[in-house]
């Protein structure tokens, strides 16, 4: 049976699988509101790489990074959604 | 309690690749969004807490409850902020016949999907 290091290495290309579909969606997004999802959901895979990186090196630093990054997501999701009602208010 | 932990990683691993297929496959805003904040979230969760379990990490779990915490209260809220202003920033809406918000909030009108953003 593999250790729990061994396997967060393992996890990572999946993960880094989901973080090159997520990063598609955001390049080639047709609209405004397809980046700011594809958005959201790379935050969520950034919290899984530092939950990955916590377990592969036994640091528990690594889970503030995570809890920054959940911090920084909520106010950055609420800034781009009021950007975008503005948008169109201005037009 | 490490192959709890083991296996909770797995699944928040598969969590979160499943929602990021469904982020490229799906048609429209609205249902990639459905997509990223269920499944996305449910993800990073599990992933969390699988943190949480093994016994050599040092902390005591007090971190990761806490984002956890945060993730369920705030997610749901930018969603729905996010939402909004997507419909009525006149995105596609793929597969809806009877738009029931159409009452209620005035929307753009919608744009050809190669018109609408060009860098």
């Amino acid at each position: 049976m593999i250790d729990l290091p061994t396997l967060a290495n393992i996890l990572a290309v999946p993960l880094a699988m989901a973080l090159l579909l997520a990063g598609w969606r955001m390049v080639s997004g047709p609209s405004f509101a397809d980046r700011f999802i594809a958005l959201d959901m790379l935050t969520a895979i950034a919290v899984g790489f530092a939950a990955l990186a916590t377990v592969a090196t036994g640091r528990g630093a690594f889970l503030d990074i995570a809890l920054g990054i959940s911090l920084i997501n909520f106010v950055a999701t609420a800034a781009f959604a009021v950007f975008l009602e503005r948008k169109r208010r201005q037009k | 309690m490490i192959y709890l932990a083991m296996m909770l990683l797995i699944i928040g691993t598969g969590f979160l690749l499943i929602a990021a297929i469904g982020l490229v496959r799906l048609p429209d805003p609205l249902q990639r969004m459905h997509s990223a904040t269920k499944a996305g979230t449910l993800g990073a969760t599990l992933m969390l807490v699988g943190v949480m379990l093994p016994p050599d990490i040092d902390e005591l779990g007090l971190t990761s409850g806490l984002t956890i915490l945060f993730l369920l209260l705030t997610l749901p809220i930018g969603a729905q902020l996010l939402g909004r202003a997507s419909y009525v920033s006149g995105t596609k809406l793929k597969g809806l016949e009877h738009d029931p918000l159409a009452s209620e909030l005035d929307r753009e009108p919608e744009k050809p999907e190669e018109l609408a953003q060009k860098p």
